[in-house]
């Protein structure tokens, strides 16, 4: 591994949870839980984008697309399901052999690697789409990241950039809510300072060169107990997309 | 192209299923050891058994989203009005008596009578011609739930396998049982005896529902003078009853039947089922989902059995198109789940009601007959609790799947 600005400690926290990755009900239950969201944003933004028909077989089928901080593979084996070429990267390197093994069991073909944004930039890789999940909240230099991010894209590419807002609301629940009360996440998972309000994430996606384009909430329902996507409610969980201009 | 899901059984519920899924891109192979009964038999030539069923607005809907209700609606008797009344043979209705019109319900008429001689060969017809969609005569006689799937043993030796295995194999489940699902079975001593009668006078498109001692009596219309009824008996007397000839049945039937559409006469098989309620205490297992009487097999005293299986099939449907189109593996706990959370309430709230309502209606006690009458003299006089009942049987209550608001996947 080359130039990082991965924050040691946080990969230190991630690759001791990696292990039940792929259990619904397990560790990773909240962001199983928050995955068909996640998946069903991603798959409108890009559908969007390349002008693809979802209710086609394979509709991603000629993209190349990259899933920073991988994990298990969660969001990189839906997207190789629908026919993109994906790379999955991950920077704990307990990460990638998990991931491996699960895809290999579901018949997937995905090249798991244990690198980061910055070292793929370096090489010259680039992609269609960069997925950049609940990843900038953990970095030591976002705007850095960001920028190796904007690199790894092709001009046209779209990037999905989604993270926890700061504000009290989001304190209480993504830190004492998730963290201390209902134990979703280990305690230490999240630190509040990191947190990024959506215009400071706009702000330094465009000092990166890249142009937002949209933003909407996660918003969890405690009565129903699911989450869904909001046009209004960026209090807590958001998402964005944003552009390489070609 | 490869099938990603198995459906063990192939009747009403299973084969829907199979043709909601290919109208959403999903490949299935439907196994049932009987074979397809309408290849080469045009829908409608055959004759009439007696069987029928009481669609309701949202099952029509279902199957007009599904393009099959434009061959069927030639063949349908629209509902256009119910009533329900508390009677003691002999006796006559008394005096409180439920009227349900479906002019006080936008959707139009509460519901259909379609004869299973016309829904089964359309669904066949439709089936045969799908791409999507293919058909073993076989049985499932094993399964092993596996990772990334599900492995099914056929009788004659073939092996299968799938994302998911759907049970739609009736109120024994065998696939449910091989799960590891248990059930809750309430025997309810009693048995229904179905057929169809021709009688002298029209309907006009009026259901009728007796609430007697011995069991609920439905007089259900179907098309010309001829009405499809369920005479619920207790059980010794039903086996008699199925043991007796046509004069004798029909000597049964005329009592409790009533004068009201003059004479009648027997115009169709007779059938005999006993009748008992049987829940899973689980809708899915790993790589396993139940379907209808395989998940909720309910009495049939208001004639949801099948409604509700449909909207079993119109839930799985849409549950399984979304995690297709976002990528997700369809036979994941977590997808499996998702139709669980949305059938598992309305179907066993479905059951208990029926299950209490006829414990209540099938009773002979003074008291209970006195709070039924009350009861349904209060339902009748108030309009919104009878358009929230009327709702209800026309299923159109609570979050419904796009097939049954009549809309495509």
């Amino acid at each position: 591994m080359t130039a990082s600005t991965i924050d040691p400690r946080e990969i230190d926290k991630f690759s001791a949870m990696a292990a039940e990755w792929w259990d619904p009900n397990g560790k990773f239950k909240p962001l199983h839980m928050l995955n068909p969201c996640r998946l069903d944003y991603i798959c409108a933004q890009i559908a969007a984008e390349f002008d693809r028909d979802l209710s086609a077989p394979a509709p991603f089928a000629g993209l190349r697309l990259l899933d920073i901080g991988c994990g298990g593979g969660l969001l990189s084996e839906p997207m190789a399901r629908l026919g993109a070429e994906v790379v999955g990267a991950d920077a704990a390197e307990r990460n990638i052999p998990v991931a491996q093994v699960h895809a290999r069991e579901q018949g997937l073909d995905i090249d798991y690697r244990f690198t980061t944004a910055e070292a793929m930039a370096e090489k010259g890789e680039r992609f269609d789409v960069v997925l950049n999940m609940e990843v900038v909240e953990h970095v030591a230099d976002p705007l850095a990241y960001l920028s190796a991010c904007h690199d790894l894209l092709r001009p046209g590419g779209l990037m999905v950039c989604s993270t926890i807002n700061r504000n009290p609301k989001s304190f209480a629940m993504a830190i004492v809510g998730a963290e201390w009360v209902m134990r979703w996440l280990p305690k230490g998972t999240h630190e509040f300072a990191k947190f990024i309000t959506p215009d400071e994430l706009f702000g330094l996606l465009r000092r990166a060169g890249l142009e937002p384009v949209d933003r909407k909430g996660f918003v969890f329902n405690p009565v129903r107990w699911s989450w869904s996507l909001s046009d209004r409610d960026l209090s807590v969980n958001y998402v964005t997309s944003s552009l390489r201009p070609a | 192209m490869e099938h990603r899901v198995i459906i063990a059984g192939g009747g009403l519920g299973g084969m829907t299923l199979a043709l909601a899924l290919a109208s959403a891109g999903i490949a299935s192979i439907l196994v049932d050891p009987a074979p397809a009964t309408a290849s080469g038999n045009a829908s409608g030539r055959a004759p009439f058994d007696g069987r029928s069923y009481a669609l309701s607005a949202a099952s029509v809907n279902l199957l007009r989203a599904l393009s099959l209700w434009e061959g069927l609606a030639e063949t349908a008797q629209p509902i256009l009005q119910i009533k329900v009344s508390d009677g003691r043979a002999g006796e006559g209705p008394s005096p409180f008596v439920m009227e349900f019109d479906h002019a006080e319900l936008e959707e139009g008429p509460m519901g259909h009578m379609v004869e299973d001689r016309h829904l089964r060969p359309a669904l066949e017809a439709a089936l045969a011609r799908m791409p999507l969609c293919s058909r073993v005569e076989d049985s499932v006689t094993g399964q092993r739930a596996l990772g990334d799937g599900i492995e099914v043993g056929l009788a004659g030796g073939a092996r299968l396998r799938a994302a998911l295995l759907v049970g739609s194999d009736g109120r024994q489940s065998p696939t449910g049982r091989r799960a590891g699902i248990t059930r809750l079975v309430r025997d309810y001593g009693q048995g229904a005896l179905v057929t169809s009668v021709e009688h002298a006078r029209p309907h006009e498109g009026i259901a009728h529902q007796f609430f007697t001692p011995e069991g609920p009596l439905a007089i259900l219309p179907l098309r010309g003078n001829r009405s499809s009824i369920v005479w619920t008996e207790r059980a010794a007397r039903a086996e008699t009853l199925m043991a007796a000839d046509d004069a004798q049945y029909l000597a049964a039937l005329e009592p409790r039947f009533g004068d009201f559409l003059g004479g009648i006469s027997l115009a169709g098989a007779r059938f005999g089922y006993p009748l008992g309620m049987s829940l899973a205490r689980s809708f899915v297992a790993p790589r396993v989902a139940l379907l209808g009487d395989a998940a909720h097999a309910v009495h049939p005293i208001a004639g949801q059995g099948l409604n509700a299986g449909l909207k079993d099939v119109a839930a799985l449907a849409q549950v399984l198109r979304d995690a297709a189109r976002r990528g997700e593996d369809i036979g994941r706990a977590d997808v499996l789940d998702r139709y669980q959370q949305w059938r598992r309430f309305d179907a066993t709230a479905l059951a208990l009601a029926t299950d209490g309502f006829n414990r209540l209606f099938s009773n002979d006690n003074a008291f209970l007959r006195l709070g039924r009458d009350l009861g349904m003299g209060i339902v009748g006089a108030v309009p919104a609790l009878r358009r929230g009942a009327m709702r209800e049987a026309a299923g159109l209550t609570g979050a419904r799947p796009l097939l049954l608001r009549g809309l495509p996947l």
